[in-house]
């Protein structure tokens, strides 16, 4: 075993986790603005829930790749290149959601609203699904070449994986979300986001469950089926929980579930990060992707300094925000006007 | 078409567009910061309206940033795969560090200072600003190292014809990446302050167009106010003075750096890169001679048509060395050298031009320093115009100050089109002088993915560019409407402090 590119899958792993945790939430409540909120109130209180630190979430997202640039820059090459199509859409999607939260409270018409209503909800639809058909492929393959480079066109990435990724990501974050928004508002979202989770949760989270076992079939082992184990434990936890109406317990259930799920899932297809579909003797490994020593080194340095501070100022954060909203809570808006004499 | 060529321009826009954000970020962010520290300081009113008022501005844009910058850092590994593996041992580490260091502090205490107002104790909103605002200076800081290694790569040795990282504080305090640091900072405080200007002159002249402020025989500001009017008390007249005074300050002292800086930079980039600087003269010919305006075709191949028209005998070799007899090597010079070191064709047998785009080079560098200096201009112009406290009625005189504030943008982006085009052929640039890594170079048509398509890089060019213009226009639209609205436009008349019985929350999207 190489210690340091072990460390460093280790760390890229939990860098994803970290995203699809925290951001998973935020991407959810975009969605759910588009297709759960009914009035401009309820969307308000969503938006609101993720205001503060929906920025910090997405720095996650940034780290993932940089960490892999640096770390693998043969996997990051290799997976970044192939996947073009779908990492544009991504992008599309950041930047109309992230202008679309930051934009929205600035204009009052109607139209302003429902626009920028629509950029956040698609926005996180689209990269929701792109992060996931993303890391789903890394973890099941894609057809590249001796060199890493893709064979085939521009969709050669585009398999039934690449849609169940898509599809497992989006459903759990509407799921994640949903439990979220009960923990942090009250109200109507309050109700209406637990009648989401008991109704529709288990079927949102068929998809990522899907993954989870496909990736163990591949390539699980004993210790991987175990961590399986614990992230079943983990959603029937939040799941009945969550019908109990213990919004904590059910948050804590479900986030234990993205952990040790997504956990299985690196855990079983390591040391391979991007297997390859055309023959296995072209997989990149931790091995034959890495940096040099050195630079794993440095890395490991700068982040054993910055990542608990991270998040310990993320936790703080999220402690300063910690009271529910509800739409008593919201100042109203009000209309800029020139300030000239007419 | 050629992916190599998409893809150069797909690189080219996103990196000037994200780079109209960037400085704008970096030169208010901390003049924000000083408006809440003098307010929590002093409890001045008027430093509280500042802090909203420019604070309101720097969030409108800060998100633009943000929102661009995601996609500089996924396209090295999508459309230049090439690069990132030749690199990566290297380049990764830099970007990695920015947002483990950098980037997570900016956002996460930016959101808690956006919805931290009357929540947060006064002194810990106002660290969180800081922090923020400290944040992104030193995001700027390993971005700035990151490009600066392409400039003149040190710290690492080549294995098997790959430079691998062996000394990560030779990167890090690479001569090029503290010039270029310094510089790009200095310039980005010069953006914020020409909007501090620009906008201040546009409040100061509104009020005096609506009669609210006059001004007695001698000619000095008689501040009133117009209660009918959002806003527009006797303290409304003192914000805008002085956020057009302090902008003034902070300019001069921004171009001021600039130009140091930059003849610091001028001057290691002539032992770094030659050829840059060479073609940042359109200089064909050996010679100790400043171009101040050269006619013909500066872009000719065969520098065949280049006449030089007005010359200063002697300057460039001040420039670059200090004294007026060294001669600096012209292209044709130039040229014979590259070739020999570095070879006449690419791996893939293409014949290499070792001479950038002079058009873009000569002009680019012109451009920098010419709207460099009349922003600077304009900054003297505007302290002198206010010193009896406020600015004329003319509309022309406010139409140019508004106008003024492109001035920064334009130098900052000529800058940074010059560098870059001026480093072609290559991507990383190799050093022919030995303070860097010799051996260390790839050429910029060998760094494309190999597997992006004409189609993939044209969906992707197309679709950013036309959202990116889209933005751009939300954008700006939203900044001319605070503008507009002045101080009531964020603080508006009912906005009484929330006191502690109500939940309602200070601020709220």
């Amino acid at each position: 075993m190489e210690l340091l590119p072990t460390i460093w899958f280790i760390a890229i792993a939990a860098l994803w986790i970290g995203y699809l945790l925290l951001e998973g939430f935020d991407l959810g409540v975009g969605m759910h603005m588009l297709v759960s909120g009914r009035t401009e109130g309820q969307r308000r209180v969503m938006l609101n829930t993720i205001g503060p630190v929906w920025d910090g979430n997405e720095v996650w997202l940034l780290t993932a790749g940089a960490a892999t640039f640096a770390a693998f820059p043969f996997w990051y090459a290799s997976l970044f290149s192939t996947l073009y199509i779908p990492l544009v859409l991504v992008l599309l999607g950041l930047i109309f959601r992230a202008v679309g939260i930051e934009y929205r409270g600035k204009g009052n018409s109607q139209r302003w609203l429902t626009f920028w209503t629509w950029a956040i909800g698609l926005g996180s639809f689209v990269s929701a699904f792109g992060v996931g058909a993303a890391l789903a492929l890394t973890t099941t393959g894609l057809p590249i070449d001796a060199d890493g480079n893709r064979v085939g066109g521009p969709f050669a990435w585009l398999t039934p994986y690449a849609v169940l990724g898509g599809l497992a990501v989006i459903g759990f974050c509407l799921v994640h979300a949903a439990v979220f928004l009960g923990l942090k508002t009250d109200g109507s979202v309050r109700e209406r986001s637990r009648a989401f989770v008991v109704a529709a949760g288990p079927f949102a989270l068929l998809p990522i469950v899907a993954w989870v076992l496909a990736v163990q079939f591949m390539s699980g082992s004993v210790v991987t089926w175990a961590i399986v184990v614990v992230a079943v434990v983990a959603i029937l936890f939040g799941y009945l929980n969550a019908r109990r109406g213990r919004e904590g317990l059910a948050f804590i259930g479900v986030a234990a579930f993205l952990v040790a799920g997504a956990a299985s899932i690196f855990a079983a297809v390591y040391p391979v990060v991007l297997p390859s579909t055309i023959d296995h003797a072209f997989d990149l490994t931790i091995s034959n992707a890495a940096s040099g020593d050195y630079t794993l080194g440095v890395m490991t340095w700068v982040t054993a300094f910055g990542l608990p501070l991270v998040l310990l100022y993320q936790g703080y954060t999220y402690w300063v925000f910690r009271k529910r909203l509800s739409e008593t809570h919201l100042p109203e808006a009000h209309p800029v006007e020139p300030a000239v004499v007419r | 078409m050629d992916p190599l060529e998409i893809a150069r321009w797909q690189f080219g826009i996103t990196t000037v567009y994200h780079f109209w954000m960037v400085p704008l970020t970096l030169g208010l962010g901390p003049i924000v910061a000083i408006f809440q520290t003098l307010w929590v300081r002093t409890g001045n009113p008027q430093y509280l309206r500042m802090t909203k008022f420019w604070g309101k501005l720097y969030l409108i844009n800060f998100i633009m940033g943000v929102a661009t910058g995601i996609v500089q850092e996924f396209q090295f590994g999508m459309a230049w795969s090439e690069y990132s593996r030749f690199v990566g041992d290297v380049f990764g580490a830099p970007l990695a560090m920015e947002g483990l260091l950098a980037f997570f502090f900016e956002s996460t205490f930016l959101g808690l200072w956006i919805f931290g107002w009357d929540r947060l104790p006064k002194k810990l909103h106002l660290a969180s600003l800081w922090i923020a605002v400290i944040g992104s200076i030193i995001s700027a800081f390993f971005i700035i190292v990151a490009n600066s290694w392409m400039q003149h790569p040190v710290g690492v040795e080549l294995v098997d014809g790959r430079p691998v990282l062996v000394d990560i504080w030779a990167v890090l305090t690479n001569n090029t990446a503290l010039t270029a640091y310094s510089h790009t900072l200095f310039g980005a405080l010069g953006v914020g302050a020409a909007f501090l200007i620009g906008i201040g002159w546009y409040q100061l002249w509104q009020r005096r167009k609506d009669g609210i402020d006059t001004v007695d025989a001698s000619g000095r500001v008689v501040v009133g106010e117009r209660l009918d009017v959002p806003g527009r008390d006797r303290a409304d007249h003192g914000v805008w003075l002085k956020s057009l005074r302090i902008g003034a300050v902070v300019a001069i002292l921004g171009f001021g750096g600039v130009a140091i800086t930059g003849d610091l930079q001028a001057k290691l980039m002539f032992d770094q890169q030659p050829m840059k600087m060479a073609a940042a003269e359109a200089a064909c010919q050996d010679g100790t001679s400043f171009s101040i305006l050269a006619l013909g075709d500066v872009g000719a191949k065969d520098c065949s048509q280049v006449v030089g028209v007005f010359e200063v005998p002697g300057l460039l070799s001040f420039l670059a060395h200090g004294d007026f007899t060294t001669e600096i090597k012209g292209v044709n010079t130039l040229v014979p050298e590259y070739q020999e070191k570095y070879g006449t064709t690419t791996a893939d047998g293409t014949t290499v031009n070792y001479v950038p785009v002079m058009a873009v080079t000569y002009w680019g560098f012109r451009l920098m320093i010419g709207f460099g200096a009349l922003a600077a201009f304009a900054a003297v112009v505007a302290l002198w115009l206010t010193r009896k406290g406020t600015v004329p009625r003319s509309k022309g005189i406010m139409r140019l100050a508004l106008l003024g504030i492109l001035a920064p943008f334009a130098a900052n982006s000529a800058g940074w089109i010059f560098t870059e085009m001026g480093r072609q052929p290559f991507v990383v640039a190799p050093n022919p002088n030995p303070s860097g890594v010799d051996g260390v170079f790839m050429f910029t048509a060998s760094a494309v993915s190999s597997t992006a398509t004409a189609g993939e890089l044209l969906f992707s060019l197309i679709s950013l560019t036309l959202v990116y213009g889209a933005l751009m226009v939300v954008e700006v639209t939203l900044l001319v409407k605070f503008v507009r609205g002045g101080v009531a436009g964020v603080m508006p008349p009912d906005d009484t402090p929330a006191d502690d019985d109500t939940d309602v929350l200070a601020f709220a999207y």
